[in-house]
């Protein structure tokens, strides 16, 4: 993995750049020692370092415009981040750049229940909104696994799903404002409590642009009253299709679970040892479905997809009965990344999305793969909205990294192959920055690219991020000059 | 009168703007032209009918996802998907009595205006149905974005930014959605007789419940008289209405719920299959406010609690209006002035992130007076200009339909 080249005229320039951030936020607000340093080095995927040119960390929204004016100017790169709990290397530093830290922007601005909104600075967690409204019985509805860590800025950023968003949607559709600061310092503010856009939908397309178009200083999401009762249930299945195929027939049957995962052998056993959450052991795959709502609907939905899964080879079945063990039932899902570091000393998460009726193919290849690179893979995905998490297990000090790398991007490729594609929520980064080939031509990739050149003329917010090849701003708006009369004198005209 | 053009696939359109681009030529964008009275009137060299794109190339109904040609009627979509016991959960309303149409509107008109139904609050709007898109820019480059699952973060969602541009970035050649099972059961329940800032909190309250409204809608005395349905034009009061959808015993179980605290706050009464599929129709559809031909119509977006002072100040020189969208979305039918109640609707929008308003009908003087749609603060209309460039240069596509320069 290639990053841009370092500009040796801006390292250059490194002392001077440190007294200029300093005098717009002083004291402790800007690191430049190591030491210091050294904590942001790296982000979710630890397997790419680098320590960059300075850290800043500003208090105020004036501060942040007067750093990007400073770095624009100076031609200094900026990559914003978050808590740093990219799964794509989104926060990776730049050496020849700065990171400019949003942790100190931490502060619920506002909690309306009248319009089930809240307004927040980006640093506060995920799971901090759901925590502030909950006295009243409300919650902020996706639910990234990270969501203890992770800040809502880089939700926004990488538009951050989760389990329940299958019911409840994605970052994007919880959205309803935000502000940012733009490379010239100007800030503008988008949506507010109120739905959809007056002009260009920028909310949407800000969404999930990780971190390339400008930095977002405040959030205004939507939240929703908890249900009435949650149940889930514990399926053991003969084989990963007889599973596959129930999800189709319950999403066939028009239901629309709060949650629906499923968990591969490997992956069972690794959660079953780490949590003892009672999985069915001797199954192939399992599903857990969580149905919420009022529990009249909970108990007739739950009868249904047990219904289901009997007539699709169901070998097991378990509804949680109380809280307690409706909790139980998640965590050893919710656990499945730290358990499969138990049992290998690295693994890598992958995150393509496939149409769900391709899975039984996928896995089937997957295990092809994992031979032809003799690497093991543990399953965990979104069942109901396709989206795979494919654990790749391996020994970077065996020099494993590289297979392992290999075997990531084969897998996929495979997902791209059968119709979806690269990442369904951790967002490219660079670590799947040289695969965006294999979905966009150069003609989509360079639309995207005049996008960021709307907001970024320069190339300064996170180069080296989402975009394989980089060309300046100038010759992508170059215009081919053709002459000529009308073509298609065929065409019907009237 | 400008000349038309009919390309029959997405490449003879590609060549097209090409060309246009080079000589220099504006284009318009028709699809079924069922929404020509929305946004500002335009002149342009050419009028591209893009209808020959039209078909739907795949719908995999356990897969939840439809893709078709951008021209494809809406009806032919609605129909295959109704006999899958599906459809488009936000609802797209039908806006032909508004602008006395009688084409069928295309999936790709339906996603470039973002319209959205009475179910909005709860299933978003076109926006958040847009999975996939496929289009020619104004510099006549075909390009992509998103896919067909609904999980995708891998590049820029273009797709939201085409949602609601009005055809000034591309045109828009293929589109895929992302659909829903309809619901088992419907139930709407009627509470008479509350003035509309009572109205607001009553639906406050229904949206803050945990029984998954659907639809949260208010209809004043007036306007409620004009209902097809009997239970609301005899009511002789003013109609705020809630929406239930569900498997059948959650529905009742809801319905049940809804009833009993909205009726704690007056006299409660319920609908079912016919009537509350026609009611919230006609909301959708504007209908209550189409009696009066020669009225301008505005469409505002407010944050809800504000929605009953908005419509108050909007409504000072006279005119009448309806919520929904549990009072974020008002409806007003105001008397064609010289600004055609412009400077009292965008007066009463004052105030930061307090919503924005869009003209939805009026003489085609006044669209070309007026700005149709909300205008932005400085830097966000130089950084929506500046977008508009990424994909049309020289402003070949729909040039002036949203704003003066665009």
């Amino acid at each position: 993995m290639q990053m841009p080249e370092p500009d040796g005229e801006i390292l250059a320039r490194r002392n001077d750049l440190i007294t200029a951030l300093r005098k717009i936020v002083p004291g402790e607000g800007v690191i430049a020692d190591d030491a210091g340093m050294r904590v942001y080095e790296s982000d979710g995927l630890p397997a790419y370092r680098q320590i960059p040119m300075a850290v800043v960390l500003p208090n105020t929204v004036d501060q942040i415009s007067a750093i990007l004016r400073l770095c624009d100017e100076w031609g200094i790169k900026i990559v914003p981040r978050g808590a740093g709990t990219s799964l794509s290397g989104g926060a990776l530093p730049l050496a020849d750049g700065i990171i400019l830290g949003l942790g100190k922007f931490n502060q619920v601005l506002e909690i309306d229940y009248a319009n089930r909104a809240v307004r927040v600075q980006p640093g506060v967690t995920n799971l901090g909104i759901s925590q502030a409204v909950d006295g009243e019985g409300f919650y902020y509805a996706p639910d990234p696994s990270s969501q203890i860590a992770c800040s809502i800025g880089g939700n926004v950023a990488e538009n951050a799903g989760g389990v329940h968003c299958l019911k409840y949607g994605v970052t994007t559709n919880n959205l309803l404002g935000l502000e940012m600061v733009l490379l010239s310092g100007e800030v503008i503010r988008l949506g507010g409590k109120h739905l959809d856009s007056g002009g260009y939908d920028l909310l949407g397309l800000l969404t999930g642009s990780e971190g390339l178009l400008g930095v977002i200083t405040e959030v205004t999401v939507r939240i929703l009253k908890k249900p009435e009762t949650a149940r889930a249930v514990l399926i053991g299945f003969p084989s990963s299709e007889a599973a596959g195929s129930c999800v189709a027939e319950v999403i066939g049957a028009g239901i629309i679970p709060g949650g629906m995962e499923m968990m591969d052998k490997a992956a069972i056993h690794a959660a079953e040892e780490f949590c003892q959450a009672g999985y069915p052991l001797e199954a192939e795959a399992l599903l857990i479905v969580e149905l919420d709502g009022p529990r009249p609907e909970v108990d007739y939905l739950i009868e249904k997809v047990a219904e289901i899964a009997a007539g699709c080879g169901s070998t097991s079945l378990r509804a949680s009965e109380n809280e307690a063990e409706r909790t139980a039932f998640w965590a050893g899902r919710k656990a499945a990344f730290p358990a499969i570091g138990r049992i290998s000393p690295d693994y890598m998460c992958m995150d393509g999305t496939i149409p769900r009726n391709r899975l039984p193919e996928v896995l089937a290849r997957m295990s092809e793969l994992s031979e032809k690179h003799g690497l093991r893979v543990a399953n965990v995905f979104h069942a109901g909205d396709g989206n795979l998490h494919p654990l790749i297990l391996y020994d970077a000090n065996a020099g494993e990294l590289e297979t392992a790398e290999a075997f990531g991007a084969d897998i996929l490729r495979l997902c791209v192959e059968v119709g979806g594609v690269l990442t369904g929520e951790h967002g490219v980064g660079v670590e799947k920055r040289d695969l965006m080939a294999e979905v966009f031509t150069e003609a989509d990739l360079a639309q995207q690219l005049r996008v960021k050149c709307a907001f970024d003329p320069n190339g300064r917010l996170n180069p080296g991020k989402v975009f394989p090849v980089l060309h300046s701003c100038a010759e992508l708006g170059r215009l081919e000059v053709h002459q000529g009369q009308l073509p298609f004198p065929d065409i019907p005209r009237f | 009168m400008s000349e038309n053009l009919k390309p029959q696939d997405a490449a003879q359109v590609a060549e097209l703007l090409t060309w246009a681009g080079a000589e220099e030529k504006t284009v318009e964008l028709v699809g079924a032209g069922s929404k020509a009275g929305l946004g500002r009137p335009i002149t342009t060299d050419y009028r591209l009918d893009l209808s020959a794109l039209e078909g739907v190339t795949l719908y995999e109904p356990e897969e939840l996802v439809l893709r078709a040609g951008a021209a494809t009627p809406l009806g032919q979509i609605q129909a295959m998907l109704a006999q899958q016991r599906q459809q488009l959960a936000f609802e797209p309303p039908d806006l032909g009595d508004l602008y006395q149409s009688d084409q069928d509107q295309t999936i790709g008109g339906v996603l470039s205006a973002n319209l959205a139904g009475p179910r909005r609050i709860k299933a978003g709007a076109a926006r958040d149905h847009f999975l996939g898109v496929e289009g020619i820019s104004g510099r006549g480059e075909a390009f992509k974005s998103g896919g067909r699952v609904v999980k995708n973060v891998t590049g820029y969602d273009l797709c939201k930014l085409m949602a609601g541009s009005f055809g000034t970035l591309a045109a828009l050649t293929e589109v895929t959605i992302k659909v829903l099972p309809a619901p088992e059961k419907v139930r709407t329940v009627l509470l008479f007789g509350q003035d509309d800032t009572a109205a607001i909190l009553a639906m406050s309250q229904a949206a803050g419940s945990p029984h998954e409204i659907s639809a949260l809608a208010h209809l004043p005395q007036a306007v409620a008289a004009r209902s097809g349905v009997a239970y609301v034009s005899g009511a002789g009061a003013a109609v705020t209405a809630v929406r239930i959808e569900g498997p059948t015993p959650s529905a009742a179980h809801r319905t049940a719920a809804m009833r009993q605290q909205w009726g704690a706050l007056g006299t409660v009464e319920e609908l079912h299959g016919h009537n509350s599929a026609t009611l919230w129709r006609e909301i959708g559809n504007v209908a209550p406010l189409l009696p009066d031909t020669e009225a301008v119509v505005w469409k505002l977006s407010v944050t809800p609690s504000f929605g009953a002072g908005i419509m108050a100040a909007a409504l000072v020189a006279g005119g009448e209006g309806y919520y929904d969208w549990a009072g974020g979305l008002l409806w007003l039918s105001l008397p064609s002035t010289n600004d055609g109640g412009a400077a009292l609707v965008r007066g009463a929008l004052s105030g930061t992130d307090a919503g924005h308003a869009t003209l939805m009908r009026g003489p085609d003087a006044l669209r070309e007076r007026i700005d149709v749609f909300q205008p932005s603060a400085p830097a966000l209309a130089a950084l929506s200009a500046r977008i508009k460039d990424s994909f049309d240069p020289r402003r070949v596509l729909n040039p002036g339909r949203m704003y003066g320069a665009y």
